[in-house]
């Protein structure tokens, strides 16, 4: 961060401001790359699901084989594993989290796309508030809502001189800190990934424009670095787009649950 | 490093934009509505009907299964049904058999025994007549011999023969 200070030539590391990127076209707050992405996105998978389950075939052909994978693993890994009986009303929901953040976040390592929408930290905030309204919701249409607040406050099972320390927590945990870690975590990662991706390139391009022959014969390092880090990308986006649904599925589950 | 891109930037990273708010809103809705109308249901349906396919067929190789079973076992009772049949109407046919024989052996002992009474029961009717009928001719035979001898006196020998025989002719000619 010191060498940004650094007036003149020298190399200047990417910073937050690499992400706040100007409107594609017009003038607009709406037009800019994140949200074009994010369109882009639902459509890529509306098209290619609708696509995939428009037969609903009993042997699959290649394209519903592969939609079908894909739903059969949030359905059964994540749904049924994880909320068990009952657990096909929030499958739809889960599904929608999944293929979302994992489209949103793989655009990051997309040629030409290269930005993963999810390091825009407002997508997380709205996953998160979509999944904390449901898995409260959830809780109180199921408990009723005296009981379920007193469930959160009031572990049952615990002595009661614990409550002083455990209902604070408690309540911190399911009405702040839940929300927040399960949004923070997948921008967060995001964020750092591309930050990431950006110094090894911009580095590797710096180093090899300098004027230094050395620079220039060891740009190739930072390059390769980079790439290597952008496989190292897609494996942190898939399983960032896997935390965030199971987190949601174990909020549900435990929101299903009389006592958590 | 917060105050820099403070000062730097328009606003913190951990500042949401509200356009993207509004947009990520407006995108998840979208998207969700769709997958849950068009995607979700349609999956669902080729499970289901790819478990029932599967379900379908085992419990139609069961069925089939039992149902061979079941005519296996009905054959096989019905093939003991005829083994004992055939072995019952072998016993009751050697038994009628039997019994025919033994009532046929009767009958024919009894037979042989009303021949043979009748026979006796003749020879003895016979004879008894034979031997009143004898009494009575010997005994006129006897006088005539004796009548015969005494009337005519028997000198010779040759004489004596010729009586006999005549009486022996006579006998033969009553005959």
């Amino acid at each position: 961060m010191l060498a940004s200070a650094v007036a003149g030539p020298g190399f200047v590391p990417p910073s937050t401001n690499d992400f706040n990127l100007p409107p594609v076209f017009g003038n607009s707050a709406y037009s800019t790359k994140p949200i074009l992405l994010v369109f882009l996105s639902i459509i890529v998978i509306s098209i290619f699901f609708v696509a995939a389950s428009r037969k609903a075939a009993i042997v699959p052909g290649k394209l519903q084989f592969a939609g079908e994978s894909i739903y059969a693993f949030v359905r059964k890994d994540l749904a049924e594993e994880i909320i068990g009986s009952g657990f096909l009303q929030f499958v739809p929901f889960l599904f929608t989290l999944f293929t979302f953040v994992l489209v949103n976040n793989v655009f990051g390592i997309i040629p030409f796309l290269q930005f993963p929408s999810m390091s825009h930290v407002a997508f997380p905030y709205v996953l998160a508030g979509f999944s904390y309204f449901i898995f409260h919701a959830i809780g109180i249409k199921k408990q009723g809502l005296g009981k379920y607040l007193k469930g959160i406050a009031f572990l049952p099972g615990v002595p009661k001189f614990a409550y002083i320390l455990l209902t604070p927590i408690e309540i911190a945990t399911y009405f702040f800190i839940r929300p927040v870690t399960l949004s923070l975590r997948l921008f967060a990662n995001m964020f750092a990934g591309h930050l990431l991706l950006l110094v090894f390139i911009g580095g590797g391009n710096y180093m090899l424009h300098d004027s230094h022959l050395l620079m220039k014969i060891l740009s190739p390092f930072s390059f390769g670095f980079g790439i290597a880090m952008t496989f190292f990308e897609f494996m942190v986006q898939c399983l960032q787009a896997y935390i965030i649904t199971l987190l949601s599925a174990l909020f549900i589950a435990g929101a299903l649950a009389d006592e958590h | 490093m917060h105050s820099r891109f403070v000062a730097e930037a328009a606003q913190s990273p951990l500042l949401p934009k509200p356009a993207e708010l509004v947009v990520g809103v407006i995108a998840f809705a979208l998207l969700f509505f769709v997958l849950r109308k068009f995607v979700t249901p349609m999956f669902e349906k080729a499970f289901a009907a790819r478990t029932e396919a599967i379900q379908g067929g085992i419990e139609k190789a069961e069925r089939a299964q039992l149902e061979a079973a079941k005519a296996l076992e009905s054959y096989t009772a019905q093939l003991a049904d005829a083994r004992g049949e055939a072995a019952k109407i072998r016993e009751e046919a050697r038994a009628q058999g039997a019994a025919i024989i033994e009532d046929l052996r009767a009958q024919a002992q009894e037979e042989s025994a009303r021949i043979t009474a009748a026979a006796h029961s003749s020879i003895e009717a016979e004879r008894e007549k034979a031997i009143s009928s004898l009494r009575a001719e010997v005994g006129t035979l006897a006088v005539d011999l004796a009548s015969k001898i005494v009337g005519e006196a028997l000198e010779d020998q040759v004489r004596q023969s010729r009586i006999v025989d005549r009486f022996l002719e006579d006998l033969e000619k009553s005959k």
